[in-house]
């Protein structure tokens, strides 16, 4: 291996961003600041998500990834203690404004957790609890919705025959499957994932890794890994945040291959090298 | 050398070994004196009244003051007392709970007030309970001595065990049910209704049969307020005896009612199993419809 750290990397060659690339962000974030009570968990966070790709978020335990994407659809209204400041754009409307609709926005904006979460209740019963919740009720359509997205993850295969049995029998892989299925089955345009294969094992973290790969250009994609291979590997950004006096930044966003082969800030290098984190 | 490590070995083996043994007989003694002292108590009951028991001691009025002829009356006014008390009481309890565990958080002022004020309710003698519901549904509410004002004097003592134990029930919900709820875009009404009812349906259960067992046990309350007269009931301003009353009455205040208050109180522990093991079956049958609707 040559120099791991390139500061000051020679100009080489770079694709100028993905082709997937919309001109207009889906979301874009200003000036964006969380506190929770005393603690400020990230600031000064100003970001562009763009349409269609996936955006990883890299960076170490503590600083504000997971909080920052809690932010998107609004789920820090429910975390105790949490202050949101500065903008959050979606469209032409700021999503902190009172008058967003948080409900439809959590519908646009799906999440997957990085424990997979069903609910104790039958796979079907998993599925079905969302869709009529968005006033789905007719039940040739809440059927074919189930089965395509059910189909859209693989899943349906392996568990047609089981609809109505409990989805914690379901493997790790398998229940985290059923937990896109069903922000799928809602017809989002993003989805925010939570290190969604960290807690399951290599094979089943290879299906879902691929799966999200099937999904871009469908879907707006925003990830956290603490695995930089699997940046690498799937995402068309990445995104670097880090801890500096007490709080979360956002370090450097690029293109992940400018990011890894020549990222501009030298904290960015050495922690896609391995020399930090 | 390793001779030795092994001999330090075994003899740290067998010390763990004497302590495990010391360990199991505490708690099988435990267990045993436990499970020894309800069923002498239940063996003492049959022993002593079951003879007793019969179609016609179950279906009659008391004659001679209780010695003779059955205990009908009291069976409805027990069965009736009960039902004042657990209608008021779940609806209000389940409320309760909810607010307590859902939209009061641990450090709120207002739900750490509420909650010591249970804690302490809990503790309250049950014959203050008796002299509060005679002052109050009795007297100023002017219901008299019955059975209304027996059944809301219980529900007023049950009501502290019912919302403690179901609000543990709402809290032992893991947060991330909440969480994925909330980011499925559920509403908070669906989450509690599809979601955290069900899975809270085990804490409401144990204080139900608690709040059950301690209505159905109660004498002090229910006489100051529901009174004594041992006619069938005709309605609900009617004073109602309870069974508990009545084996207190015939124990105490009748001779030779012995043989009668041991069967009456046969059957108000037949009665209390009966009605925990329905209530049990339901909810573990809506629990059940509930999780896998199609």
């Amino acid at each position: 291996m040559s120099d791991p750290i390139r500061i000051a990397a020679p100009e080489i060659p770079l694709a100028c961003g993905p082709a997937c690339c919309g001109p207009v962000p889906f979301v874009r974030t200003e000036n964006l600041r969380l506190d929770y009570g005393e603690k400020t968990a990230f600031e000064d966070v100003s970001l562009d998500i763009c349409a269609g790709c996936i955006t990883a978020l890299v960076g170490p335990s503590g600083c504000g990834k997971t909080s920052f994407l809690s932010c998107l659809n609004r789920l820090t209204d429910i975390l105790p203690g949490a202050r949101v400041s500065g903008r959050i754009m979606m469209g032409a409307q700021d999503i902190r404004s009172p008058k967003t609709d948080v409900i439809d926005l959590r519908r646009r904006v799906g999440m997957i957790f990085q424990k997979p979460n069903p609910f104790p209740l039958s796979i079907w019963r998993n599925m079905e609890l969302p869709l009529r919740e968005h006033g789905a009720s007719a039940k040739p359509e809440l059927a074919a919705t189930i089965e395509t997205a059910l189909r859209d993850v693989g899943l349906w295969d392996e568990v047609k025959d089981r609809l109505h049995k409990n989805a914690l029998a379901l493997s790790g892989g398998q229940q985290q499957r059923l937990c896109i299925a069903r922000a799928l089955a809602l017809k989002p345009k993003a989805l925010l994932m939570d290190e969604p294969c960290s807690a399951l094992d290599p094979i089943s973290s290879g299906i879902v890794e691929d799966l999200i790969v099937s999904m871009r250009h469908r879907f707006t994609i925003l990830i956290v890994t603490h695995n930089l291979a699997q940046a690498r590997r799937i995402a068309d950004f990445t995104a670097l945040f880090w801890i500096q006096d007490g709080s979360g930044r956002l370090i450097e966003k690029n293109s992940t291959q400018q990011m890894f082969e020549s990222p501009q800030n030298p904290l960015t290098a050495a922690y896609v090298s391995g020399m930090r984190g | 050398m390793i001779e030795s490590a092994r001999l330090r070995f075994s003899a740290a083996r067998s010390r763990s070994g004497f302590a495990d043994g010391v360990m199991a007989v505490v708690v099988w003694a435990s267990v045993l004196l436990v499970t020894g002292v309800f069923a002498w108590l239940l063996f003492d009951l049959v022993w002593s009244g079951g003879g007793k028991i019969s179609w016609a001691f179950l279906t009659e009025a008391p004659r001679n003051a209780g010695r003779a002829g059955g205990i009908a009356p009291m069976i409805v006014s027990t069965l009736l007392i009960l039902s004042v008390a657990m209608s008021v009481s779940l609806p209000i309890g389940l409320g309760s709970a909810v607010l307590l565990s859902e939209f009061a958080p641990p450090a709120n002022l207002f739900g750490r007030f509420v909650r010591r004020s249970l804690d302490v309710l809990a503790g309250v003698p049950s014959i203050v309970f008796g002299l509060f519901g005679n002052a109050f549904f009795c007297i100023y509410l002017k219901m008299g001595f019955s059975i209304l004002s027996g059944g809301l004097t219980l529900a007023c003592m049950v009501l502290p065990i019912l919302i403690r134990s179901t609000e543990e029930g709402f809290r032992s919900v893991p947060q991330e049910y909440r969480t994925s709820a909330a980011a499925l875009g559920l509403s908070r009404t669906s989450t509690l209704w599809h979601l955290l009812l069900p899975a809270a349906v085990p804490g409401l259960m144990v204080g139900l049969i608690l709040g059950i067992g301690r209505a159905m046990a109660e004498t002090a309350v229910l006489i100051f307020t529901s009174g004594y007269v041992d006619r069938m009931p005709e309605s609900l301003m009617d004073s109602g005896r309870s069974l508990s009353i009545h084996v207190f009455d015939l124990s105490m205040n009748v001779s030779g009612g012995d043989a009668n208050a041991y069967a009456t109180a046969l059957v108000l522990v037949a009665l209390l199993l009966l009605i925990n093991t329905v209530a049990m079956r339901l909810s573990e049958r809506w629990v059940h419809a509930k999780r896998s609707t199609t």
